[in-house]
C-alpha cells in the first residue's frame, strides 16, 4: 500500500497544472477543477484510510526519487504516512473540498477568479507535500510551495498597498522559518552522514547514539526546527504576522490562516518529536514558549476589535497550548486539539461577516451597559498598562523590526557608497581574483583558507544586505542578489576540495533565470520607464505575462524547487563543516535576505497601486 | 456655505472643523445604513461642477471612462440621434463633428488631485512615511474606543470623551501609546490646542493649516468620517461613546508629532520649512477642462438615450381601464424592487390595482420589539418622531450560536470548546454548504416583528407616555395619517373590499450590509410594522368617520391588511388575517394565491439577472433557488437591491401600468385631480428627491469608483467594532456600497416624471429651498408629463421647456417570460400586452 503515497501528492500537482492552462474566464471549468482535484483527493484518501486502519494502521515510507547522487551524498524525495499525516490530510482534504465548493459562488465575477484557485491548488500542493514528506529535504520543497503561496494569496488584491505589504511581511518571517529549516537540514547532515529519514527518526538507538556524540549538534538541530515552527505557526515572537495575513479573499484567509497554514508549525513538531523528545531542555523551552504565547496572545485576542484578528489571535492562543501538549508528549490531544481548533477557525471566519447581525440582535435584546471584565476588577494602573500592551500587541512588530530589520537596513545603508558603476568595478576584479585563489587552493596556506571562506561568504552577505535596501535601480538590485550567490560559491569552493559540478548545480539556475530576470526587468524600464524601488508600480496591470515571467525567474534564483539550483543549495551547505557556524550562519542569513530582496523587487515593481492611474486605485490606507 | 474653510490668513478651527465634517463620508454604522447622495459635500453646486470640484480636488473618479462610453457608444446603449441632438443643443450645428472627434477618438491626461499634495512632503522632504508609522495604531486605539461588542476587554475608559480618556489611560498607566516624551508630556499636561500642535507640525504659516489637516483626514476618511457622524448622532451607536473630530485629529497630530520625534531623535523641522513650493490651495477655482465637457456630453447622452424610450413609452396610451369594481388594492413600497413584484400581480390578477407611496405608510413612529432594549426608527432618517409603538405577547426567544461567543476566545474555555464544539463546527459548515438553511447569524425580515404578537397602537391617554414618546396614536392623528396616505396618492374612492398595505425587507446571511437591503423609508428596517400599523388604522370605525367628513369614505365592508414582501426571498407575509370577516376569508385566500403566483413570475424575473441560475428552468426550481440564496453563506449577492434604478415615476398607475420599466422605476402613486395645488405633491417630492435621489446617487458614485467612494469588493471585508468594515486588520473603513452590489449598475442620474401641470409643479419644488436643491442644480432630472395632453416638459435651468422624445415606435411584447429569458443585461422599455 506504500506504493498509493506518491497518488495523493498526484492528484493536487495534476490539479495544479490542468488548472494553469484553462482560459481565465471559464469560471465554471476553474472551479469543477478545483471541485474535482478536492474531491478525488477526500474521496481516495476516505477509502485509503479505511484500509490503512484494516491493517492496523502502519507506518509507511516510500523512498520515490533519487534526484541527485554522488559518492556519499544522495538527495531524495521521501514519503511518509503515519497517524500524524493521516490527521493533517483528513482535516486538509476535507477543509480543501468544502472551500473550493464554497468560493465557486464566493469568488463568482471576481477578477483574480482563476488566479485564486490556482493558488489554492498551489497551496494545497505545498500542503500535501509537506504532511507526506519523508526527510527533511522533501519537507523543505513543500515548505518553500507553502511560503510562496501565502505570499500570492495574501497579495491576492494586488492592486492595493496594504495587502502587498502585508504579503511581504508575512513571507520576511516565513523566511525566518525556512532558514531554520536549513540550517537544521545542515546539521542534521553532519550528525548523520545522511539525509536522514523521519521514519529513521523514530529508531531511538540511532538517534541517541549520535547524539551522544554531538549532543550540541542535537540541541543546535531543535532550536532550528523550533524556530522554523514557531514562525510557521506564529507564535513569539512571530506572531503579529497571522492577523496581517487576513487580506485575501475571506474563504483564503479561512482556510490558511485559520487552519492549515497555521498548523504546519504544529506539524513540524509532531514530526520531529521522536528526534527532541530526550532533549528535556528542548521539551521545557517548547512548552514555555508555548505557555507564553498562549498567554500574551489571549491578552491580545481579548482586546481586539475586529472580527478576523480577534479570530487570528484567539487561534495562536490555542496553538500555544497545543506546543505546551507536544511538548509534553500529549501527541493524541494535540492532534485533536489541532483538528478542532483548524475546524472552529474556520468556520468562525466564514461567518465573521454574519457578526454584525448577530451581535447587534444580541444587544438589542440583551444590552448590558458598560460590561465588566475580569480586569476590571484589577489595579488601575496595572489594567491599564496591560490594556495598552496588549493593544500595541506587545510591541512585537517594533521588537521585530528593531532587531531584524533595522539593523539590515543599517548596514546596507553604510553601504551606500557603493553605486552600480562601482559595485561592478568592485566585482569584477575581486572576482577574479577569488577564482585565481580558488585555482590554485592547494598550494595556498592553511590559515588563509580558513579565512577566506568567511570572507566571501562576508562579501556575498553585504551585496544582499545592499541589494535589500537598495531605494532606486531594480536592475542593480538584482544583479546583486545574482554576485552573491557567485560569492557564496566561491566561498565554500574554497571551503573544500570538491567536485566542481556542485557548484556548476547550484550556479546553474541562478545565471539562467538571472538573465532571464535581468532582461524582463529591462523590458519593463524599457516600456514604463521608472521602476525605481522606493515605491510600488503595480506593473502587473499592463504587464501580466512579464509579472508571471519575473515570478518565475525569482523563485528559480531563490532556490525553489523548479530548478537544479534548488539541489545545489542543500549541497552548498553539505560543505559547510559542522563546526562552522559562522559560515553557516553568514550563508544562511544571506540565503533569507536573498529571498526578501527578490520579493521585494517582485512586488516593487509589479505589484501594489498602478503608478500611472490614480484616479481608478483604492487610497493607500485601505 | 463657502467652499474654502480658512477666509484670509488666520485659521479658524472651528470653520475648518466644520468644513471637514461636511465633506467627510457621512454614513453611519452599518446597523443604520441609509443611501445618500455620496458626494453631498457638493451638493450647492450643479451637478456638473459639483462633480467635476470633487475630481480635481480629492482624486474621485465621477463618471465612466471614455473607453466605456465608447464601447456604449458601440453597442448602440448611447444613441447617435440622441448624442447629435445634444451637441447640436450645447455647442451648436456646425460644431457636431468637432466633437463628435474629440469624444470618439480624443486621449486626454488628467491632473493629479490636489488632496494629499502638501502632506506629501513628509514622503518626499523627510523620506518618511508618516501614514504608515502613524495609522495602524490610530486605527486600532479608535476602533477599540468605539467597538460595540466584539472584543471581550473593553476599552478601559470610555466615558469621557476620546482625548479625555487617552489622557486618563497614559496618566495611570506604566506604558504609553507613545515612542517618545514629548507627544506624550504635551497630551498629559492638556496642551492639545489644534493650532499649537500644528505649528508645531507645520509651522506658523497658518494658511497651510486648513489643508493639512484635509490632507490628514482625507488620508483616512473612512474612519474619519465615521467619528463625525457619531458626533452629530451618537445615539447611532447603541453602546454610547463620545468622540469628536476634534479629538481625532488632535491624537493624531500627537501621534505624527510623536513618529517624527522617534524617527528623527527630535531633530526636525516643521513642514512650511522644506517645502520648496506651496501646492495649490485645495478649493482653489477649478476649471473646466476639455475632458470635463467631453465626459458631460458622454454621460448626458447616456442618461437621455435611456429616458427618451421611457418618455417615449409614457406618451402612449393604456387601453387598460380602470376596473369600476377592483377585486382588491394593494399598497406597496415606492422602492424600484416592487415594480415588477405590481406588474406581475396586475397580470395575474386583472381586476386589481396597485399604488406606491414610500414604504413607511406616512406613519411616523419608534418601535420597540418585545424585550427590546431599544427605540428602533421606523420612518424616514430626517424624521424625528414623537410617538411609540410597543410589540407585546411574543413567545419565541432568538436562538444563538456558540460560534459567535466570546468563550471561543478564552484560553481556558477555549481549549474545551476547539475539542468539542470545533468537530461540530466542520458539520455544520458540511451542512451549511450543501444545504443552507436559516440561522440564527440570519438577518430575516420576517423576524422584524412577530407575526401573531400585538402593537400598542391606539393611545388612549396623552400622558401615556415613555420617554418623552407617546405610546400610540390618538384616533385624531390617526385620521390625519391615513387621509394624507390616501390622498396622497389618490385611493379616495372606488375602494375594494380588501386593501392590502405591503411593507418590504430582506434577507440574507454574511452580510455586514444587511440594512442597506432593507426599506429606505423605515430608516433602514422592515415595513412590516408600518403597514400593520397603518392598517389598523384605517380599519378604525372612528378613523373612519373622521375622514368620511373629510371626503375619503371608505365603505364598511372594505378591510386593510398588512403585510410584509421579502425582497430576497420573495415570499409574503399577512397579518391579522384572523381578524377578517368571515365572508372576506375566502376572498383573501384567492387573492393570496394570486400574489404567491406573482411571487413566483417575480422570482423569475429577479434571476435572470443571475448567473448562477438558470431562467429557463420551471418557476418552482427558480423560486428555490433565489429562496437559498438569501439563507447561503457564501452568497455574496443575495439579492442585486436598487442596482439599475434610474426613474422615479410620480403619476397615476395608469400612466405607466402599461410598460415594462424592467424594474428600474421607483413608482409613486399621485393623482392631480385629488390634489390640484400640489400639496400632497409637495410632500411626495420632499420625500422623493432625497430618497430616491439618494439612493441613486449612492449607486452611481458606488459605481463609477468603486475604489474610493464605494467599498470595493466585499470578499476580504473584516467587520470593524460592528459598526464598520475594512480590508484587512489595519486598513480604513470602506464607507459606500460593495462591488457586488453595483456591478451590474448603469450610472445614470434618477429621472424624477411627475404627471401634473408644469405650473403647478414649478410652483411646488421651489416651497422648499432643499428639495428646491436638487432639481435647480440637476443632481435629479426633473420632466413633467401634462396629464390631459401628455406633452412633455423638461425641467432645465429654473424653468421648463418642452421635451419630444426622438423615439418613434415602443416595442411590443407578446410574452413577458420569453423577454425576461432572453437576456441579463438592461432590457429596453417596451409594452406588455
Amino acid at each position: 500500500m506504500t506504493e498509493y503515497l506518491q497518488f495523493f501528492i498526484f492528484i493536487p500537482l495534476a490539479g495544479f497544472i490542468i488548472s494553469l492552462i484553462i482560459p481565465d474566464r471559464q469560471e465554471l471549468l476553474l472551479s469543477r477543477v478545483a471541485f474535482m482535484t478536492a474531491g478525488v483527493n477526500l474521496v481516495s484518501f476516505q477509502g485509503f484510510l479505511i484500509y490503512w486502519l484494516w491493517q492496523g494502521s502502519p507506518v509507511l515510507n516510500l523512498k520515490e526519487i533519487v534526484l541527485y547522487r554522488t559518492d556519499h551524498y544522495e538527495f531524495l524525495i521521501d514519503f511518509f504516512f503515519d497517524g500524524i499525516t493521516a490527521t493533517y490530510l483528513f482535516v486538509g482534504s476535507l477543509l480543501i473540498f468544502m472551500v473550493t465548493i464554497y468560493s465557486r459562488y464566493y469568488l463568482h465575477r471576481e477578477p483574480g477568479y482563476k488566479r485564486f484557485f490556482n493558488t489554492v491548488l498551489f497551496f494545497y500542493l505545498g500542503y500535501t507535500v509537506t504532511i507526506f514528506s519523508g526527510n527533511f529535504e522533501t519537507l523543505f520543497i513543500g515548505w518553500e510551495i507553502l511560503g510562496i503561496s501565502s505570499f500570492l494569496l495574501i497579495a491576492f488584491y494586488r492592486e492595493r498597498y496594504l495587502p502587498v505589504k502585508n504579503a511581504v511581511k508575512v513571507f520576511s518571517i516565513y523566511r525566518i522559518g525556512d532558514v531554520g529549516i536549513l540550517l537544521a537540514m545542515w546539521m542534521s547532515h553532519h550528525l548523520f552522514e545522511e539525509n536522514i529519514a523521519f521514519l529513521k527518526l523514530s529508531n531511538y538507538e540511532l538517534v541517541s547514539h549520535h547524539l551522544q556524540i554531538h549532543s550540541w549538534a542535537g540541541i543546535f538541530i531543535s532550536l532550528m526546527i523550533l524556530v522554523a515552527a514557531a514562525a510557521k505557526s506564529a507564535q513569539l515572537p512571530f506572531s503579529t504576522w497571522l492577523p496581517r495575513a487576513m487580506e485575501g479573499p475571506t474563504p483564503s484567509s479561512a482556510i490558511f490562516y485559520g487552519s492549515m497554514s497555521v498548523h504546519i508549525g504544529v506539524f513540524l513538531l509532531l514530526r520531529t518529536f521522536p528526534f527532541w523528545e530526550h532533549q528535556v531542555s528542548v521539551r521545557i523551552l517548547i512548552a514555555l514558549l508555548g505557555l507564553a504565547t498562549a498567554l500574551l496572545a489571549t491578552g491580545m485576542a481579548r482586546v481586539q476589535s475586529s472580527v478576523k484578528s480577534q479570530i487570528a489571535y484567539s487561534s495562536i492562543a490555542q496553538i500555544g497550548l497545543i506546543f505546551i501538549e507536544i511538548a509534553l508528549g500529549l501527541k493524541y490531544i494535540a492532534l485533536i486539539h489541532f483538528a478542532g481548533n483548524a475546524f472552529l477557525r474556520t468556520y468562525q471566519l466564514l461567518v465573521s461577516p454574519s457578526v454584525v447581525t448577530y451581535q447587534i440582535r444580541e444587544q438589542f435584546y440583551h444590552f448590558v451597559p458598560r460590561q465588566q471584565s475580569i480586569e476590571d476588577s484589577w489595579p488601575k494602573r496595572f489594567s491599564y498598562s496591560i490594556y495598552m500592551l496588549c493593544l500595541k500587541e506587545w510591541n512585537l512588530d517594533s521588537f521585530m523590526y528593531h532587531y531584524l530589520w533595522q539593523p539590515i537596513k543599517w548596514f546596507g545603508n553604510r553601504l551606500g557608497i557603493f553605486t552600480s558603476r562601482r559595485t561592478i568595478l568592485f566585482f569584477l576584479p575581486t572576482y577574479a581574483a577569488g577564482i585565481t585563489l580558488l585555482i590554485f587552493r592547494t598550494s595556498l596556506p592553511q590559515e588563509l583558507i580558513f579565512i577566506l571562506p568567511g570572507l566571501f561568504s562576508i562579501i556575498g552577505l553585504a551585496m544582499v544586505f545592499k541589494s535589500f535596501t537598495e531605494r532606486i535601480h531594480a536592475r542593480m538590485s538584482w544583479i546583486l542578489v545574482i554576485m552573491n550567490h557567485f560569492w557564496v560559491a566561491l566561498a565554500i569552493s574554497l571551503n573544500e576540495q570538491y567536485s566542481f559540478s556542485h557548484t556548476l548545480l547550484y550556479l546553474s539556475g541562478i545565471s539562467v533565470f538571472g538573465l532571464v530576470g535581468y532582461f524582463t526587468l529591462r523590458t519593463l524600464k524599457q516600456r514604463e520607464g521608472s521602476i525605481d524601488l522606493h515605491q510600488f508600480h503595480g506593473h502587473v496591470h499592463r504587464h501580466p505575462k512579464l509579472a508571471f515571467l519575473f515570478l518565475v525567474a525569482s523563485l528559480a534564483v531563490s532556490g525553489f524547487p523548479i530548478t537544479p539550483t534548488f539541489i545545489g543549495e542543500d549541497l552548498i551547505f553539505m560543505h559547510i563543516h559542522e563546526h562552522q557556524y559562522l559560515l553557516a550562519f553568514f550563508t544562511s542569513l544571506s540565503f533569507i535576505v536573498d529571498g526578501l530582496a527578490i520579493i521585494r523587487i517582485y512586488a516593487r515593481t509589479f505589484m501594489g497601486p498602478h503608478v500611472k492611474s490614480v484616479y481608478d486605485m483604492a487610497y493607500r490606507s485601505s | 456655505m463657502a467652499l474654502s474653510a480658512t477666509t484670509g490668513r488666520h485659521f479658524n478651527e472651528h470653520q475648518v472643523l466644520h468644513a471637514l465634517a461636511h465633506y467627510l463620508p457621512a454614513q453611519a454604522p452599518l446597523k443604520d445604513f441609509i443611501h445618500h447622495n455620496t458626494l453631498h459635500g457638493f451638493q450647492h453646486l450643479p451637478f456638473n461642477r459639483g462633480i467635476q470640484h470633487a475630481s480635481a480636488i480629492f482624486g474621485y473618479r465621477v463618471s465612466l471612462s471614455l473607453t466605456e462610453y465608447r464601447s456604449l457608444y458601440q453597442q448602440g446603449r448611447i444613441k447617435p440621434a440622441v448624442l447629435d441632438e445634444l451637441i447640436t443643443r450645447r455647442k451648436g450645428y456646425d460644431e457636431v463633428a468637432l466633437w463628435k472627434e474629440k469624444m470618439l477618438q480624443g486621449t486626454y491626461q488628467k491632473d493629479l488631485p490636489r488632496i494629499g499634495q502638501l502632506r506629501s512632503n513628509w514622503k518626499r522632504e523627510y523620506k518618511i512615511d508618516l501614514d504608515s508609522l502613524v495609522q495602524p495604531l490610530l486605527f486600532r486605539i479608535l476602533c477599540s474606543y468605539l467597538d460595540q461588542g466584539i472584543s471581550m476587554w473593553n476599552f478601559p475608559v470610555s466615558n469621557k470623551g476620546f482625548l479625555a480618556s487617552l489622557r486618563e489611560m497614559e496618566k495611570n498607566s506604566f506604558t504609553s501609546f507613545f515612542k517618545g516624551e514629548r507627544a506624550r508630556e504635551l497630551l498629559l499636561k492638556g496642551h492639545t490646542q489644534m493650532r499649537q500642535l500644528l505649528r508645531l507640525l507645520v509651522g506658523y504659516d497658518e494658511q497651510l493649516y486648513e489643508q493639512y489637516l484635509f490632507d490628514q483626514q482625507f488620508a483616512h476618511q473612512g474612519w474619519s468620517g465615521m467619528a463625525a457622524t457619531i458626533e452629530v448622532q451618537p445615539n447611532t451607536l447603541l453602546d454610547h461613546r463620545k468622540i469628536t473630530l476634534h479629538d481625532l485629529i488632535c491624537f493624531e497630530l500627537l501621534l505624527e508629532i510623536d513618529a517624527l520625534d522617534d524617527h528623527f531623535n527630535g531633530q526636525w523641522l516643521p513642514l512650511e520649512y522644506t517645502i520648496k513650493e506651496k501646492p495649490l490651495p485645495l478649493f482653489a477655482e477649478v476649471k473646466e477642462t476639455e475632458l470635463d465637457v467631453v465626459t458631460l456630453l458622454w454621460q448626458e447622452a447616456f442618461e437621455w438615450s435611456y429616458y427618451d424610450e421611457v418618455l417615449a413609452g409614457l406618451q402612449v396610451t393604456d387601453n387598460h381601464q380602470r376596473p369600476v369594481k377592483p377585486d382588491f388594492q394593494g399598497l406597496f413600497c415606492i422602492d424600484d424592487r416592487e415594480c415588477s413584484l405590481r406588474r406581475h400581480l396586475e397580470l395575474e390578477a386583472q381586476g386589481c390595482e396597485t399604488y406606491g407611496t414610500p414604504g413607511f405608510f406616512g406613519v411616523e413612529f419608534f418601535y420597540k420589539p418585545d424585550h427590546g432594549k431599544f427605540y428602533t426608527k421606523l420612518c424616514p432618517a430626517p424624521v424625528t418622531p414623537k410617538y411609540l409603538i410597543k410589540e407585546i405577547g411574543v413567545r419565541r426567544k432568538h436562538s444563538k450560536d456558540a460560534h459567535f461567543t466570546k468563550g471561543t476566545h478564552s484560553l481556558i474555555s477555549g481549549w474545551l470548546i476547539t475539542q468539542t464544539l470545533g468537530f461540530w463546527s466542520a458539520l455544520k459548515l458540511f451542512i451549511s454548504i450543501f444545504r443552507p438553511s436559516l440561522s440564527p447569524a440570519t438577518a430575516y425580515s420576517f423576524q422584524h416583528m412577530e407575526k401573531h404578537s400585538k402593537l400598542t397602537i391606539e393611545n388612549k391617554h396623552t400622558d401615556h407616555t415613555e420617554n418623552n414618546l407617546q405610546i400610540g396614536f390618538t384616533v385624531e392623528e390617526m385620521a390625519l395619517r391615513v387621509e394624507g396616505l390616501l390622498k396622497s396618492i389618490g385611493l379616495v374612492n372606488n375602494f375594494a373590499p380588501l386593501v392590502y398595505v405591503i411593507g418590504h425587507g430582506s434577507s440574507s446571511v454574511n452580510n455586514p450590509h444587511y440594512a442597506a437591503y432593507d426599506c429606505g423609508a423605515c430608516s433602514g428596517r422592515a415595513g412590516s410594522v408600518n403597514a400593520r400599523v397603518i392598517s389598523y388604522m384605517a380599519n378604525h370605525q372612528q378613523v373612519r368617520k373622521i375622514l368620511g367628513e373629510n371626503g375619503v369614505s371608505i365603505p364598511d365592508e372594505t378591510i386593510f391588511v398588512g403585510g410584509l414582501h421579502d425582497t430576497t426571498r420573495d415570499e409574503i407575509e399577512f397579518y391579522d388575517e384572523d381578524q377578517l370577516p368571515r365572508q372576506l376569508r375566502e376572498l383573501h385566500q384567492v387573492n393570496a394565491a394570486s400574489f404567491q403566483r406573482a411571487l413566483a413570475h417575480n422570482a423569475k424575473e429577479r434571476s435572470r439577472r443571475f448567473e448562477t441560475i438558470n431562467t429557463n428552468r420551471s418557476e418552482a426550481e427558480i423560486h428555490e433557488h433565489i429562496k437559498r440564496r438569501s439563507v447561503s453563506l457564501f452568497e455574496p449577492r443575495p439579492e442585486l437591491n436598487h442596482a439599475t434604478n434610474a426613474l422615479c415615476v410620480v403619476g397615476r398607475r395608469a400612466l405607466s401600468r402599461h410598460l415594462f420599466l424592467d424594474r428600474r422605476s421607483f413608482l409613486n402613486s399621485f393623482d392631480y385631480q385629488v390634489d390640484p395645488e400640489g400639496r400632497y405633491l409637495l410632500n411626495i417630492l420632499k420625500a422623493v428627491a432625497p430618497v430616491c435621489g439618494g439612493i441613486n446617487l449612492e449607486y452611481y458614485f458606488s459605481r463609477v469608483d468603486n475604489q474610493k467612494l464605494g467599498a470595493g469588493t466585499k470578499l476580504p471585508h473584516n467587520v470593524m467594532g460592528l459598526f464598520g468594515v475594512a480590508n484587512g486588520i489595519d486598513g480604513d473603513l470602506r464607507p459606500g456600497l460593495p462591488s457586488q452590489m453595483i456591478e451590474v449598475h448603469d450610472p445614470v442620474r434618477l429621472l424624477i416624471i411627475v404627471e401634473h401641470k408644469p405650473e403647478v409643479v414649478l410652483r411646488t419644488i421651489q416651497v422648499s429651498p432643499e428639495t428646491y436643491q436638487w432639481f435647480v442644480n440637476e443632481w435629479v432630472h426633473l420632466v413633467v408629463i401634462h396629464p390631459e395632453t401628455k406633452a412633455l416638459y423638461r425641467y432645465q435651468e429654473g424653468a421648463f421647456f418642452p421635451y419630444y422624445p426622438q423615439t418613434k415606435q415602443i416595442p411590443a411584447v407578446e410574452s413577458l417570460m420569453t423577454l425576461i429569458e432572453s437576456s441579463d443585461q438592461n432590457l429596453p422599455v417596451c409594452i406588455v400586452k
